[in-house]
């Protein structure tokens, strides 16, 4: 592996701080959090930070803490301890259900929320070092090239998907990103922290190179409310989604008073189906109203040449979690 | 006739390999630190490796691995892949599980460090590596030492797990020979068992 010089922050100010001078020097840095992500992209020479920003020693950042207003999740908090979290299992079940089904336990011991969230993307060619849109090339390759796990929403000039299992959750949840820079911190809704490629194809969210996300809020729990986290995966375990939903819904004497629908790696970003919200709300649930909400849910598609199967596959998917759901 | 199985040839071909190979015993190399030129000198660190306290200079884009071993001597744990998927190189990390090839040494400063060589005292097994024996789970025997440590961790926390959790919790161990089923009933066994030794 390329060398670096790795470095520990004592706070996020420091972090960004730190970022931010090794920008000012020409050199480039990367955040490590679990970074386990991060020395694979070293190893395959698909990034070469000059500097390594460790973020493990900052303690504040690692409790999940509930409150008046929500709930915060430090950043660090590891996938395994945000799945095994009471609250979290209890109160925001979508999140801890999708935290549980990344990677590995070995994975889910080192790997942050934070992390899962900013993971850079896992389309092959991109992990393989071809000069894509990702790379700052001049296109991508899926569009004629082996597109079975690329995007049915949302592409170009990149059809990546977004890899994260935690990101369509937190949408679901409506959660809120707090980041710091060099300059202070800004809070961003999850709803507007994604980036489609259309609007900077070089990176999948808003972070600056400086910036650090800290630390995630989510509403208080809402009464009556129930959310899930399903994962369809070509094998059991150990593998992205080829396709998941995140839903979230409200539901009072049977009838469904609020909804996220969230779409995960189908689109450069998680996709949420506010169509499908539409046709829920207000309504009971029955096979009639789900069967409805599976087809809005792929109104919209537009499949590459070899992703078709996505799109009856995400009319079931939506169609039986809805049922499940709210049975 | 007593039928021949898998284990008791390969004990028996065994020994005859060893009989008819040259007789001065195998010494295991000892490896030290690489000493480095004074510019190159990393950051001192210390970790606490089965039990025993070591102070090494690092550099920093060292992975745990790298410095268990090729600086430790530690060559149990495996290098497969090298990018955290195989498992081969799993140890644990204040009793939890980690990918140690994807883990810097430096981020390992003062913590505790679980290799399979820590499993057995002296000559006594540890009951996971006695199942693991028992259950023909080595085939190869590459991922093994990963297999081992992320059943230990399983049993640490889990003593009794269901076969669910069971599978789970060895999903990030990939053995190329195929013999997942018989490192999850040497698991499962070994909990019945009333779990692994401390």
């Amino acid at each position: 592996m390329k060398s670096f010089t790795n470095v520990n922050p004592k706070d996020p100010q420091e972090a960004a701080a730190l970022l931010k001078k090794a920008i000012e020097k020409g050199q480039t840095a990367s955040l490590a959090g679990g970074g386990s992500d991060l020395l694979g992209m070293i190893k395959d020479d698909l990034v070469g930070p000059d500097v390594v920003v460790n973020l493990k020693g900052l303690s504040a950042l690692r409790e999940i803490e509930s409150h008046s207003q929500g709930v915060r999740i430090g950043g660090l908090v590891t996938l395994e301890e945000l799945s095994q979290h009471p609250l979290i299992r209890s109160q925001y079940t979508v999140l801890a259900e999708a935290a549980g089904t990344v990677a590995t336990p070995q994975i889910r011991n080192v790997g942050t929320v934070a992390g899962n969230i900013c993971q850079r993307p896992w389309c092959w060619y991109f992990r393989q070092g071809f000069p894509c849109f990702k790379h700052g090339g001049d296109r991508c390759y899926s569009v004629v090239g082996q597109n079975q796990l690329h995007a049915i929403f949302g592409g170009g000039p990149s059809f990546i998907v977004h890899p994260s299992d935690t990101a369509p959750a937190l949408m679901a949840l409506e959660a809120r990103f707090r980041i710091v820079g060099p300059h202070g911190e800004r809070v961003v809704p999850a709803s507007e922290f994604f980036i489609l490629p259309r609007e900077d194809v070089s990176r999948e969210n808003v972070l600056e190179p400086d910036e650090v996300l800290v630390e995630i809020e989510l509403p208080p729990a809402v009464q009556n409310g129930r959310s899930t986290y399903v994962k369809i995966m070509d094998r059991e375990a150990w593998t992205h989604a080829v396709l998941s939903v995140a839903m979230a819904l409200e539901i009072n004497d049977g009838v469904c008073r609020k909804a996220r629908v969230v779409l995960g790696a189908v689109a450069p970003i998680p996709w949420r189906l506010p169509n499908v919200e539409r046709i829920l709300v207000g309504q009971r649930i029955t096979a009639d109203l789900a069967g409805d909400a599976g087809r809005a849910a792929v109104s919209r598609a537009q499949p590459l040449a070899k992703n078709g199967y996505k799109i009856p596959l995400t009319e079931a998917l939506v169609r039986r979690t809805l049922l499940s759901l709210a049975g | 006739m007593k039928p021949i199985s898998r284990r008791s040839f390969l004990e028996r071909s065994g020994t005859g390999m060893a009989a008819a190979a040259a007789i001065p015993a195998l010494e295991a190399p000892t490896f030290q630190s690489r000493p480095l030129p004074a510019e190159e000198r990393g950051r001192e660190i210390h970790l606490k490796v089965n039990g025993k306290d070591h102070r090494l200079e690092v550099e920093d884009h060292w992975t745990l691995a790298e410095v268990l071993r090729d600086h430790l001597g530690l060559t149990g744990t495996r290098v497969g892949c090298d990018r955290g998927e195989c498992g081969a190189c799993t140890v644990l990390l204040d009793g939890k599980s980690l990918y140690s090839c994807s883990y810097l040494a430096v981020w390992a400063e003062g913590k505790e460090i679980s290799t399979v060589e820590g499993l057995a005292e002296g000559t006594q097994l540890d009951p996971l590596q006695e199942a693991f024996i028992e259950h023909d789970g080595p085939q190869c025997g590459f991922c093994t030492s990963g297999q081992l440590m992320s059943a230990k961790a399983l049993l640490n926390s889990n003593p009794n797990p269901t076969e669910a959790e069971a599978r789970q919790a060895l999903a990030g161990n990939i053995c190329r020979c195929s013999n997942f089923n018989r490192y999850l009933e040497a698991v499962l066994a070994t909990s019945g068992k009333g779990g692994s030794r401390g």
